[in-house]
C-alpha cells in the first residue's frame, strides 16, 4: 500500500465513524468480548424499551408520542455531559491509553444521504442497531432488510466517486 | 422482575444508551456507532476490488462483536424478559393502520408486513428491499446513523452531526406522512 492510498484511507475512516485511533496495544482477540458485553445490554434496552417497535416510529414521525423523543434527548444529554468529563478530566481507558476524539468533517453527503437514510428509516421503523435486535427476537423477515442494507452499503461503495458529496 | 418485565421509561433507556458512550470510550476508546459495521461486512466478504472496501476490517472487528451483542440482547429481552401487556399504540396510528389492512399490532413487527413471503409482494418488496436499501446507502452516504451522528455526533458536539440528524428526521417526516400511504395502500 503507497502512502497515498492510505491518506484517502483516513480520509474515509473520517468521515464514516470509523475508529482514527491505532492502539498500540495488542489485545489477544477475546478481548473483544467486552464489547459484545456492552451490546447485551444496548439490545435489551432496545426491545425493553420498545425502541425497536416499528410502531413507535411511525407515532415520532406523526408526533403522535414522544417516547423517541425522549430516549434520543436523554441519551444526547448523558452522552455529552460524560465527553465533556472524559475530555475535562483526561480521563484514559481501562488500558491506561488516551481517549481522542475527532472532528467530522461536512459534506454534502450528511445531506442527501441524510434524508436517504430518513426514508428508509421511516419505511423499516429501524436503523441499523435496532434491526439486529428485531432479527434477535426473531423476526426473520428483518434478516432480507439487513441483507439488502448491506446491498445498499456495497451500492454506495460502488458509486462513491460519481455521487455528490 | 416485575420492574424489569413492565416496557421501560424513555428516560431510563435514554440514560442507559447515553452511558454506552463513555463505556465504549472507557473500554478502549472506541466510538459508538453501528452502521459503519455494514461497510466491514462489505469488506469482509464482498470487496470486489472497490477501494471504499479495501481496509484492515478485522481492526474494526470490536463494532461487529458490538452487534453481536445487540442480536444476543434481542434475544434474551424477547426469551426471558417478555412482558404480556399488549404494547400500548395510539389510537390514531392503530385507526389509520386499519385503514391499509393492518390490524395484528401485536409484536415490535406488524407481522402483515414483515412475514418472509410478502417479499414477493409489491408492498412487502419496497418495505423490505427498499427500506432497507435505503437504510444500508444512505447511513454511509451520510457517514453514520442514529448512534454514530445523532448520539455519539451530537454528544461531541459536532455541527455536522446535527445536519445530518436534521436530515435524518426530514426524511423520516416526509417519507411517514407523504409517500409512505401509497406504499400501505399498495
Amino acid at each position: 500500500m503507497n502512502t497515498q492510498e492510505k491518506e484517502t484511507d483516513f480520509e474515509v475512516r473520517s468521515l464514516d465513524t470509523m475508529c482514527l485511533n491505532e492502539s498500540n496495544l495488542s489485545h489477544p482477540w477475546w478481548y473483544n468480548f467486552k464489547y459484545l458485553a456492552v451490546g447485551i445490554v444496548f439490545g435489551v434496552v432496545f426491545v425493553k424499551a420498545e425502541i425497536i417497535s416499528w410502531f413507535r416510529i411511525q407515532e415520532m414521525f406523526r408526533l403522535q408520542s414522544f417516547h423517541m423523543y425522549g430516549v434520543i434527548g436523554t441519551a444526547v444529554v448523558v452522552g455529552a455531559i460524560s465527553v465533556f468529563l472524559i475530555k475535562k478530566c483526561k480521563v484514559k481507558t481501562i488500558h491506561g491509553e488516551e481517549i481522542t476524539f475527532s472532528d467530522k468533517k461536512f459534506n454534502m453527503g450528511q445531506i442527501y444521504g441524510g434524508l436517504l437514510f430518513g426514508f428508509g428509516w421511516a419505511i423499516t421503523g429501524a436503523c441499523p442497531g435496532p434491526l439486529f435486535a428485531q432479527l434477535g427476537t426473531g423476526v426473520l423477515a428483518i434478516s432480507v432488510v439487513i441483507l439488502s442494507s448491506i446491498a445498499g452499503t456495497w451500492v454506495y461503495g460502488k458509486f462513491r466517486d460519481q455521487l455528490p458529496h | 422482575m416485575e420492574t424489569i418485565t413492565q416496557p421501560w421509561p424513555w428516560y431510563v433507556a435514554g440514560a442507559l444508551i447515553g452511558l454506552i458512550v463513555p463505556a465504549l470510550l472507557i473500554l478502549g476508546n472506541k466510538h459508538f456507532g453501528i452502521s459503519a459495521n455494514l461497510r466491514h461486512m462489505c469488506a469482509a466478504c464482498i470487496p470486489s476490488n472497490i477501494p471504499f472496501f479495501k481496509y484492515d476490517w478485522k481492526k474494526e472487528s470490536w463494532n461487529l462483536f458490538f452487534i453481536g451483542g445487540i442480536f444476543i440482547g434481542g434475544f434474551i429481552a424477547a426469551q426471558f424478559l417478555r412482558s404480556d401487556a399488549p404494547i400500548i399504540i395510539h389510537p390514531d396510528l392503530a385507526k389509520e393502520l386499519a385503514g391499509y389492512g393492518i390490524t395484528d399490532l401485536s409484536g415490535m413487527v406488524p407481522v402483515q408486513l414483515f412475514e418472509l413471503h410478502d417479499v414477493f409482494t409489491l408492498r412487502g418488496f419496497i418495505m423490505m428491499v427498499g427500506g432497507g436499501f435505503l437504510v444500508g446507502f444512505g447511513t454511509r452516504y451520510a457517514g453514520g446513523c442514529t448512534s454514530g451522528h445523532a448520539i455519539m455526533g451530537l454528544s461531541n458536539l459536532q455541527w455536522p452531526s446535527l445536519v445530518a440528524t436534521i436530515c435524518f428526521m426530514v426524511g423520516g417526516f416526509v417519507m411517514v406522512n407523504f409517500i409512505l400511504p401509497y406504499i400501505l395502500a399498495l
